[in-house]
């Protein structure tokens, strides 16, 4: 088994914390993988990916061309990792502020309005949460409680009172993803 | 059991530094290598092993600091990236002088000027043919993964100490910044004083018991002077001689070789597994020590494959050491990208097919 | 009375100190380093320190002191000797650590290291001999040298509107807040060596009760590169350099602790 997914966004949606997340689970769960983002001054605001590759075998290149699974979260992430998508490969998006869905039919695409949902809920911090539990739902790359044993684990300790809310926006995020 | 972790290069190699009985960091912050210091503050050594950690007021500060504390026989370390590395040639080209042991790290960033801060292999030159003025060299580790940024620090030390060598370990922004399952190595104590005293008679201990210890790299006359460059250059073919490091990955069938350091390698593997499928017989040689390089395996490769491929996230500097090895027996192409850009296994693979393959 | 009777140990009235090698100085007849020489290296042997000081030598002519002083020493690169001074000082802690740098040196290319090393409060000791020149290179204007003064590289005098003016880089340190102790001796008359050793054997003292940095700096002349006697430098530092540089203490105040400050 080898998933190869990036997640795009913003920098502030927690883009590179949910790549944390999988990374760690996929650790738990005994994986091969690498977690790599791209770097930059943009912490806030500007565009921030991250590639997350889990695998049974070592891992080659930690940075790819094309990705089984591809989550965007905004619509310049859209635009650039759309043709990235491994024919039969899965994208997911985000529609809050896009301005066009995905065009190609040659991928699965699933659609999860995280962002109206947490604000709904009053849960907007854990916005990537519910987007991890749409992945999560539509293909299990690894075990829900190994998800929550990652997210103990990249949270500092002064946080862990958080981690309900963020194992309920998960299983919420699950419900609300849908296939287009 | 051992422990594995999650964590990043920059992290890895902190770590593995106190472990290894590091006595001192002196560093500078610049991106992409800060975690290296904020990870030793965050771990706060000098609590448990009484390791120092100082942010210094510039890496040419640093590079001194490291100048002292090796001259004082102690286990040291620096970390930066490429302009700030610049700033330490001089340091550097003392240290090699005054022969003295300590690990530098340079987590490259794409050049020239202050450039990007994204990867980038454009320090190879600087790294392996000196940098700082003057014939010397630093033996070169180039890791490819996270947790060869924490083993080899480990073998940095024990290569520094048993040839009296600044030793470099020559990473990249993405092996800095990338997020690896790692086992860190086990925890060894500090060295005592005297055990410091016992290894390094040399050192600047202090006058007890012996003829005073002066640690210098000046020789104003000149027969004194070629003196040291020809046991410099003696030690040099030594190390030439005994330390040089490579792996081989699906070298035994090849008909052709990438030939690729660091984050690089990791992108040849990739494409060796692409052209595989394609029945393209490819194999990849990793050089791990960049100097020494590897050049008598290269030799022993091209009296049995048809081309080499030298792949590089710079505008092509290893390409002529490769090319040297060949020496024209079989074709050496490069691909390389610059400023940042990582190239892609697919371009790799493409550019064996077009420049070797034909 | 025979020789021999006049070499008795009981009729010394005068000896070498054993932290002074028997190599033959470089310098110049008339440069006042022999004498700042002798009267650390006696300082250090009066305090029986001799095992465990480090000193650090500068660029410049007094880069070859490491041949003179029988201790550990390290030879720094041109202006990073405090930089050094603060690794072995950190790693040794129970070392007494000191650097000997002259103006440009310390003043010029290594002004960084200086003050850097001077607001950590670094427990070190910095001996600087202020000159107004380049020594070693051959009488190049340093950042000292006195307005109008003639150097190889100012053969008109230095001209305050091309070249700045003469940096009393002691006053600036002693602002900072980790010095605990600067003062400016000279070493040209009898009392002055009398008073200069004192500054010594006092800085070296601060730096063992971890006071903070001592910096001493010692007005000196440089009767080759001036192009006059020993004796007419002397004359003309007395008249010149002591109006832009005087003497005596700038500062003594140990630095503060951690625990003694409101922070945050």
């Amino acid at each position: 088994m080898k998933k190869e997914i990036i997640i795009a966004g913003f920098g502030g949606q927690g883009v590179l914390s949910m790549g944390k997340i999988l990374a760690y689970a996929g650790l738990m769960q005994g994986k091969e993988v690498t977690w790599m983002p791209a770097y930059g001054p943009e912490q806030r605001g500007g565009t921030a990916n991250v590639t997350v590759i889990l695998s049974d075998d070592p891992i080659a290149s930690p940075l790819l061309q094309k990705y089984d699974i591809v989550v965007v979260l905004n619509q310049p992430s859209m635009d650039k990792f759309e043709s990235r998508v491994k024919p039969g490969g899965i994208l997911i998006f985000d529609p809050n502020g896009m301005t066009r869905e995905p065009e190609r039919k040659d991928i699965n695409v699933y659609r999860i309005p995280a962002t109206d949902t947490a604000a709904a809920l009053g849960q907007a911090k854990t916005f990537n949460m519910f987007v991890l539990g749409g992945l999560l739902k539509v293909d299990p790359v690894v075990e829900l409680d190994k998800v929550m044993l990652g997210l103990k684990k990249s949270l500092p300790e002064r946080h862990h009172k958080l981690l309900p809310a963020n194992e309920a926006a998960m299983l919420k995020g699950g419900e609300i993803i849908e296939k287009l | 059991m051992e422990e594995i972790k999650l964590m990043k290069g920059n992290e890895a190699f902190a770590h593995a530094a106190v472990r290894s009985g590091c006595d001192g960091y002196f560093g500078y912050p610049i991106t992409p290598q800060s975690e290296v210091m904020e990870t030793l503050q965050e771990l706060k050594p000098w609590e448990e092993t009484g390791m120092v950690v100082l942010q210094a007021e510039s890496e040419v500060s640093a590079i001194n600091m490291v100048y002292a504390g090796a001259a004082c026989g102690k286990k040291v370390m620096t970390s930066s990236s490429s302009p700030g590395v610049s700033l330490k040639q001089e340091g550097i080209s003392y240290i090699a002088a005054a022969e003295l042991p300590c690990l530098i790290l340079n987590v490259m960033r794409g050049g020239p000027g202050l450039g990007t801060i994204q990867p980038s292999q454009a320090d190879y030159f600087q790294s392996v043919k000196g940098g700082g003025h003057g014939d010397y060299h630093m033996i070169v580790l180039a890791p490819s993964t996270v947790q060869e940024m924490a083993d080899f620090v480990d073998l940095g030390y024990e290569l520094a100490f048993k040839y009296r060598n600044p030793v470099l370990m020559l990473s990249d922004g993405v092996i800095g910044q990338m997020m690896e399952k790692v086992v860190l190595p086990p925890y060894k104590p500090r060295r005592s004083m005297e055990e410091v005293i016992a290894q390094c008679p040399w050192a600047t201990t202090g006058k007890v018991g012996r003829d005073h210890n002066i640690i210098t790299s000046l020789a104003l006359e000149s027969e004194v002077m070629e003196a040291t460059n020809i046991r410099l250059q003696a030690k040099y073919r030594e190390i030439e001689e005994n330390e040089v490091r490579f792996e081989e990955y699906m070298l035994d069938d090849a008909d052709y070789v990438f030939v690729a350091f660091g984050s690089s390698a990791r992108i040849c593997k990739q494409a060796v597994e692409y052209a595989r499928a394609e029945g393209i017989k490819v194999g990849v040689l990793r050089p791990i020590t960049l100097f020494p390089f590897p050049t008598k395996k290269i030799q022993e490769l091209a009296t049995r494959v048809k081309g080499f491929m030298s792949i590089e996230m710079s505008a092509g500097q290893m390409v002529e050491d490769v090319r040297l090895a060949v020496n024209g027996s079989k074709p050496v192409g490069f691909y390389g990208r610059q400023g940042g850009i990582i190239p892609s296994a697919e371009e790799a693979l493409e550019a064996l097919k077009t420049q070797i393959i034909k | 009375m025979t020789k021999q009777d006049i070499i008795k140990p009981e009729n010394l009235v005068y000896g070498k100190t054993k932290v002074l090698t028997d190599n033959i100085m470089h310098y110049c007849p008339g440069c006042s380093h022999g004498v700042i020489h002798k009267l650390i290296a006696e300082v250090i042997e009066e305090m029986g320190i001799q095992e465990k000081t480090i000193g650090i030598a500068p660029v410049g002519c007094s880069v070859f002191a490491y041949n003179y002083f029988d201790i550990d020493m390290q030879e720094a690169a041109h202006g990073r000797a405090p930089a050094l001074a603060t690794a072995v000082k950190r790693l040794m802690p129970d070392k007494v650590v000191f650097t000997y740098q002259g103006d440009g040196d310390l003043a010029a290319i290594g002004t960084a290291e200086t003050i850097h090393a001077c607001n950590r409060g670094e427990n070190i000791v910095i001996f600087f001999v202020n000159n107004g020149i380049y020594g070693m290179t051959g009488g190049q204007m340093a950042p000292t040298t006195l307005e109008g003064m003639k150097t190889a590289t100012c053969p008109y005098g230095r001209n305050t509107d091309m070249y700045g003016f003469p940096l009393r880089i002691s006053d600036l340190l002693k602002e900072i807040d980790g010095t605990c102790y600067v003062t400016r001796q000279s070493v040209h008359k009898t009392a002055s060596i009398v008073r200069a050793k004192k500054a010594i054997r006092k800085a070296f003292q601060n730096s063992i009760d971890g006071k903070g940095t001592s910096v001493v700096e010692f007005v000196s002349h440089c009767n080759t590169n001036w192009k006059m006697t020993p004796v007419q430098s002397n004359a003309w530092m007395e008249e010149h350099m002591f109006a832009k540089y005087p003497l005596g203490d700038l500062k003594d105040t140990p630095k503060k602790r951690f625990d003694e400050i409101n922070h945050l």
